[in-house]
């Protein structure tokens, strides 16, 4: 290292370095996030210059709008169905796929493949899918599950939403617990082989405590993609039928941007986060405890 | 014992070919229908196309104003990434060398930034860059992708780089190389791997990314390749088979790229997931 003595030294190279990226990354994340903060306590309109300060009453706005907390508990509801499905799915995929499979290769690589695509065209593949596919498929053989348009149905177009969520995520996370699984000392298999433990006992007692790490972040990543999902959102339901639909994402992107409540959108876009943030915090705090006592 | 393993083997890899078949089922679909004019889909969606017309994909081509679009993707997602790398790759490094306790707090306070969802940023930004004029340019969304993909860059090149030994760069120093030499001729070489992994996550994640560039680029020649699609869609929606070329047509070049490369991107993404 350069001996450097001075003050001035020491902050030329930490502009050369660090400067650039601090830089961005306070005026793109902080600095919008703390100016958020202070926009949810203004009556900020989106278009005046100029704004006044009026305490909580955005959030007392925002918690009182039926159409918020509807939209939140679907979200949760959403959440809880799309994380246990992805994870116990891709879970089990992994397994088979690290047995020595013939061609387990090529299956992990088409599994991953819609995690290539961006959402909102995956969306627009599934919109088609659900109305024309399905239900040609439903009229011609007779498949009454089929035979009407589920996108115009509130409650089976929430299940379209968590369908290609799962079909989206699974092969994403199927990666995750594949590297975990190789990851696991062969040796200890084989020594629970030889103590006469069954692939079921293996599983329960070998693999899954060693795989708490895995699931850890895997668990995480869907959980806070689960709250953020826009774009599937979107592009298959548009919050439809009538707003039944509507996830948070959504609903706060509407707020805002659509019927123009910039203030109050970003009112339940901090909410959004404080809840995000719990969550997630809570998840990784219990898994971990979970690691340490393996 | 050997046989019965084998019948079971027989028996996953049949039921995992069927999952497979219906898993892939929805692009196939997309692939046959983008051939057929709107009759032929009423009439049956399943049923291949009986001549292999490329009218849908020519109009596609032209009203989605496909070239451009495509060079606007190119061209946010090549700088977006070739930045991160760069500016998070000499962060990091100040990071790990520098053990001032600005840098422990800095550092910290990016890993804990993660935690903020985009919905939580989106409005004030718009708002910020709105009033000082920075909205609708390719580049300003580049440097929004910087602020952004910042924090996981430099989390992921601090772990590897405090594995690295000092003395490869102090037989540097004694050499006479500043540190900025001795960063590019030493350091930055032997962060390949990161930096291959941190590329595959951020081009995946740029390169199909929505509700930022909706946002921020809001002329039609400023489209990125996903907002294209999303405005054709809207406007063709009722024309099936040109909405599937449209769709075809931007996921062909993501596609060649996996197939290119699928070890690599595989790699990339369980590598990234393991902090």
């Amino acid at each position: 290292m350069n001996q450097e003595k001075t003050l001035l030294a020491k902050l030329k190279t930490y502009l050369i370095f660090a400067g650039p990226t601090i830089f961005a990354f306070f005026t793109v994340m902080i600095l919008p996030f703390l100016y958020g903060i202070y926009l949810t306590f203004t009556d900020w309109d989106g278009i005046s210059a100029t704004h006044a300060f009026v305490g909580f009453s955005n959030y007392l706005q925002a918690f009182k709008d039926k159409v918020f907390w509807t939209s939140f508990l679907l979200t949760l509801k959403y959440v809880f169905f799309t994380v246990i499905l992805i994870n116990v799915i891709a879970f089990f995929l992994a397994y088979v796929l690290t047995s020595g499979l013939k061609g387990q290769n090529f299956f992990r690589a088409g599994f991953f493949t819609p995690n290539l695509i961006g959402g909102v065209l995956l969306g627009f593949i599934w919109q088609f899918i659900f109305s024309e596919i399905l239900v040609y498929f439903g009229k011609s053989y007779n498949v009454p599950i089929f035979s009407n348009f589920w996108l115009s149905d509130p409650d089976k177009a929430f299940w379209a939403l968590v369908i290609v969520t799962v079909w989206q995520y699974t092969g994403y996370m199927m990666v995750i617990y594949i590297a975990g699984l190789v990851n696991i000392p062969r040796d200890l298999l084989e020594a629970a082989s030889i103590d006469g433990a069954n692939s079921y006992q293996r599983l329960k007692n070998v693999i899954l405590p060693l795989m708490v790490p895995s699931f850890t972040i895997s668990v995480f990543l869907t959980l806070q993609r689960g709250f953020m999902v826009y774009d599937i959102n979107l592009a298959l339901t548009n919050g439809g039928p009538y707003k039944s639909t509507e996830l948070i994402s959504l609903h706060i992107y509407n707020t805002a941007f659509l019927h123009q409540q910039y203030s109050t959108g970003q009112a339940k876009a901090i909410f959004l986060f404080f809840v995000v943030a719990t969550v997630t915090l809570l998840q990784v705090y219990f898994s971990k405890k979970l690691e340490v006592e393996n | 014992m050997e046989k019965n393993n084998r019948i079971l083997n027989g028996i996953k890899f049949f039921a995992l070919s069927i999952f497979l078949v219906l898993y892939i089922f929805p692009f196939f679909i997309v692939l046959i229908n983008s051939f057929k004019e709107r009759k032929e889909i009423l009439s049956n969606p399943l049923k291949l196309p009986s001549v292999l017309n490329l009218s849908n994909y020519i109009d596609a081509f032209t009203k989605m104003n496909y070239i451009h679009a495509f060079l606007n993707s190119l061209i946010i997602t090549a700088f977006s990434v070739f930045l991160i790398t760069l500016l998070s790759s000499m962060t990091a490094y100040i990071f790990v060398r520098k053990k001032w306790k600005f840098n422990q707090f800095m550092f910290f306070f990016m890993v804990a930034s993660m935690i903020i969802p985009f919905q939580g940023i989106m409005i004030p930004l718009v708002k910020i860059y709105g009033s000082i004029g920075m909205m609708n340019s390719k580049w300003a969304l580049i440097y929004m992708y910087v602020g952004f993909g910042a924090s996981l860059a430099v989390f992921m090149y601090h772990g590897f780089i405090k594995s690295i030994p000092l003395e490869l760069e102090e037989a540097a120093t004694i050499d006479g190389s500043s540190q900025l030499q001795t960063f590019f001729k030493i350091v930055f070489p032997l962060l390949k791997p990161v930096t291959t992994t941190i590329a595959i996550l951020d081009i995946l994640w740029i390169w199909n990314d929505f509700l930022l560039p909706y946002l921020v680029l809001m002329a039609p020649e400023q489209r990125t390749l996903p907002l294209s699609v999303f405005y054709f869609y809207g406007t063709y929606t009722v024309d099936y088979g040109r909405a599937m070329a449209a769709l075809m047509l931007a996921i062909i070049p993501i596609i060649i790229v996996y197939l290119l490369m699928q070890n690599q991107i595989i790699e990339g993404v369980s590598k990234g997931a393991i902090k």
